[in-house]
């Protein structure tokens, strides 16, 4: 009977865990990474993926919008926005340090906004 | 222990349940018609309805000439149809579907890829090795799947008219309306027919069968992307009548009499099918898709004094939702599949005479799991439990792998088991224009005495792309095994005037090896080449051999050239595609007299196609080619022509082209 209880207790706080949310599950965004070339793709993706809840990210070359789909109960725009920097890809609201910017291969030197 | 372990995939279970899944992959629009992709997992080549243009192709069996990975066989005499191989095996050990629904299989093995007319297709996958779990378990070398038009996306009228030098005409009506935002309709309307008689070698029985096809097929579509919601309902029938043999045979007076040797082929298809998908709106990577197909197929016919009659009501149905999970380098599909399938069938031939009724059915459970790094390594990995009726309950697992090692470069594996049910007479239909004696020589097993088909395949290929004098190049090879557990052999080999179908007792391999290289040396000039090896050996009960009618060398040329697309939409188009065929071994007809003996090998031989478009504008377009150029014909692809009721009557030995050189105009004209 207590082995009843526990799990259905357990059952209960994972549906409870889903309900509660008034965060977005799948919030989406659109951002402007800067970037170049087809590498650039790969290592933004990657960086935001690498954010625990990002659930989509897809980067585009020519219109250099990074759109996200993310869960918003684990993290944030800010969030991957900070990670994208940590590649040394600038966005508006996070700035690439000169250190990681100047890690990137020589095709990916974007031209940097001030 | 356990308890901990239910309570956390309870709440695994519950805390998942909102999760995720499938991101649209956007094709790129390109100008080529044959893509190879550096990022897929599988082995997989689109060709579209360009590639479609570039050759005579009438219909779906006719639509791979231009295409290395897919060897087009002659029609054997009778019945005009081309059957396909690919990695050395025959379409009966390829999943054909269409829009992702099994098509070509069961009765309509031996000439289902006649059934599609080429117009309404609008690309075509062609996938090597093992394919995908999501379909079913019985693809074993390859899947080739073909969409067709969309009416959605359709122009409001086409028409395309067709005329050969083999007195072959063809119609090609297309017909779209969109009816609102959301609903469209397609009406196609195909017909073609050979009316007068060919018989170039004088052997006394006619080249290729006089016949008429009619096939109509209405579409309709509901799309509401707002919502999530995409739909699909297909209506079609088909008529197809053939008949041939003897040039003076008249089947009203000479059916199943000594008078003439003649055969008529009557086909009758009903189709109805539906799809429903559903994608979140606000979770484009999760979807959920139902599919829904039944069909009626019926063919009555026969060869001299043998019947074959087959009926095949068939019903499939495929559930499957797609999603993620955690973000969408990790993947996944999951869901259920049903078919069904009632076959009346008769077969009266020397040997055997009798009916072959069954009902064939089958459930099953299939998870494919992918993963993407987004950057140069993926897999696909699924795995499905079916129980089949005659099959039993068994396990089908499958994987492919890609990696980039570099750029520009690509390599991929492949490995996966297919089980199967031969439907022996259906995909053997060619040896009924024959003398020969049919025995089974199993009869323990459930599928006409005989054991399922069992084969696991493995792959491996590589592609890289270059510049090459500062155009771009394309290089790569492409190897391949299929191993037998256990095939149903089909014996040419204990006699010419006997064939026997038994269980494989010992070993059955098909390697095969493909060596491209594609160049594009300037602007709008493309040069395909590929070389080809096979070496599919079986065991036999008199020995091991080569498998008959198999060249164990191929090699191919495609060339295109176009010019400049003038304002107008002006623009010439040139192609042509060279075929060398090496030695195939035949089946044995030293038992036979002199006269009616083959050697043991045939000779090599080149066919060589070709076709010039001209475009007048983007709403018309004129086209003229010949087949055969070279005008390469079998010798004696009749045995026995000259006494088709004795003994050694065969019809079914066919190597090369039996009808010489063809020539061919049409005419595309659409209203935009």
């Amino acid at each position: 009977m207590k082995k009843i209880i526990f799990i259905l207790l357990v059952a209960l706080i994972g549906i409870g865990a889903n309900a509660q949310q008034k965060k977005s599950k799948n919030a989406k965004y659109s951002v402007e990474v800067n970037g170049n070339c087809e590498q650039c793709k790969k290592r933004i993706e990657k960086a935001a993926f690498s954010v625990a809840g990002v659930k989509s990210a897809v980067w585009d070359v020519d219109s250099h919008q990074l759109a996200l789909i993310i869960n918003e109960e684990k993290t944030s725009l800010e969030e991957v926005e900070k990670a994208v920097a940590k590649a040394g890809h600038d966005s508006e609201k996070a700035k690439a340090s000169d250190e990681d910017y100047d890690k990137l291969h020589s095709c990916c030197k974007y031209g940097r906004k001030p | 222990m356990r308890l901990y372990l239910t309570a956390f995939v309870l709440f695994a279970a519950f805390s998942m349940s909102a999760q995720d899944t499938l991101q649209n992959i956007s094709v790129q629009s390109s100008s080529r018609s044959l893509k190879k992709s550096l990022s897929v997992t599988a082995n997989t080549t689109v060709m579209t309805s360009k590639e479609l243009l570039k050759a005579a192709c009438c219909n779906l069996a006719e639509s791979f000439e231009t295409n290395p990975s897919i060897d087009v066989n002659f029609s054997d005499a009778l019945t005009g149809a081309k059957q396909i191989k690919m990695l050395g095996l025959t379409s009966p050990y390829l999943m054909i579907t269409e829009e992702n629904i099994p098509s070509v299989r069961g009765a309509s093995q031996a000439y289902g890829l006649s059934f599609t007319p080429g117009t309404w297709v609008e690309s075509i996958q062609i996938t090597k090795g093992a394919g995908s779990v999501v379909n079913g378990f019985e693809s074993i070398s390859g899947q080739i799947n073909t969409e067709l038009l969309k009416p959605m996306n359709d122009i409001p009228f086409f028409l395309n008219v067709y005329g050969s030098t083999d007195s072959r005409f063809e119609i090609n009506t297309h017909i779209n309306r969109k009816l609102s935002d959301k609903w469209a309709s397609s009406l196609f309307i195909h017909g073609n027919s050979r009316l007068s008689k060919n018989d170039m070698n004088d052997d006394g029985f006619l080249d290729n069968p006089l016949g008429s096809q009619i096939n109509i097929m209405n579409r309709w579509q509901y799309s509401n992307a707002e919502k999530g919601w995409v739909s699909f309902i297909n209506f079609r029938f088909m008529n197809d009548e053939k008949q041939t043999g003897q040039v003076d045979f008249n089947p009203d007076l000479d059916k199943f009499t000594t008078n003439h040797w003649g055969s008529e082929i009557n086909t009758r298809r009903y189709d109805v099918a539906t799809k429903i998908g559903y994608v979140f709106p606000d979770m484009p990577f999760q979807s959920i898709g139902f599919q829904n197909a039944f069909s009626r197929h019926e063919q009555d016919s026969y060869f001299g004094f043998n019947r074959y009659d087959i009926a095949q009501d068939s019903f499939y149905s495929n559930l499957i939702l797609n999603s993620i999970i955690d973000n969408t380098m990790h993947k996944f599909a999951t869901g259920l599949n049903f078919s069904y399938d009632r076959y009346d069938e008769f077969v009266q031939v020397p040997g055997i005479d009798r009916d072959f009724d069954r009902i064939d059915n089958s459930v099953g459970a299939f998870f494919e799991y992918t993963y993407d790094n987004t950057d140069n390594f993926s897999l696909i990995a699924g795995v499905r439990v079916d129980n089949h009726n005659r099959l039993g309950t068994f396990v089908t697992p499958r994987l492919h792998l890609r990696y980039n090692p570099w750029e520009k470069g690509v390599i991929r594996a492949s490995a996966g088991r297919g089980k199967r049910a031969a439907n022996i007479f259906a995909e053997n239909q060619q040896l009924f224009a024959s003398a020969r004696n049919f025995a089974i020589l199993n009869s323990t097993g459930n599928i006409y005495g005989l054991d399922p088909e069992i084969a696991w395949n493995y792959g491996i290929s590589f592609n890289q792309r270059f510049d090459l004098f500062g155009k771009p190049a394309d290089a790569g090879f492409d190897l391949y095994r299929t191993d037998f557990e256990n095939q149903v052999v089909v014996d040419w080999f204990a006699g010419p005037t006997q064939v026997n179908f038994y269980n494989l007792d010992g070993k059955s391999v098909a390697n095969s090896l493909q060596v491209d290289f594609n160049y594009e040396p300037v602007k709008h000039l493309n040069i395909r080449t590929a070389y080809k090896f096979y070496d599919i050996e079986t065991d036999y009960a008199e020995g091991n051999f080569e498998r008959p009618l198999q060249a164990k060398h191929r090699f191919f040329t495609n060339v295109e050239f176009a010019t400049h697309i003038k304002q107008k939409g002006q623009r010439w188009k040139f192609d042509a595609t060279w075929n060398w065929t090496g030695s195939q071994r035949l089946p044995d007809t030293s038992g036979n007299p002199a006269e009616y003996r083959l050697p043991g090998h045939s000779p090599a031989f080149s066919v060589v196609n070709a076709q010039i478009t001209r475009t007048f504008s983007s709403v018309f377009e004129v086209y003229v080619g010949g087949e055969n150029i070279a005008n390469y014909k079998q010798d004696k692809p009749i045995l026995g022509a000259d006494d088709p009721f004795g003994p050694n009557f065969d019809a079914s030995i066919v190597y090369a082209p039996i009808f010489g050189q063809m020539y061919y105009a049409g005419l595309r004209f659409k209203i935009k």
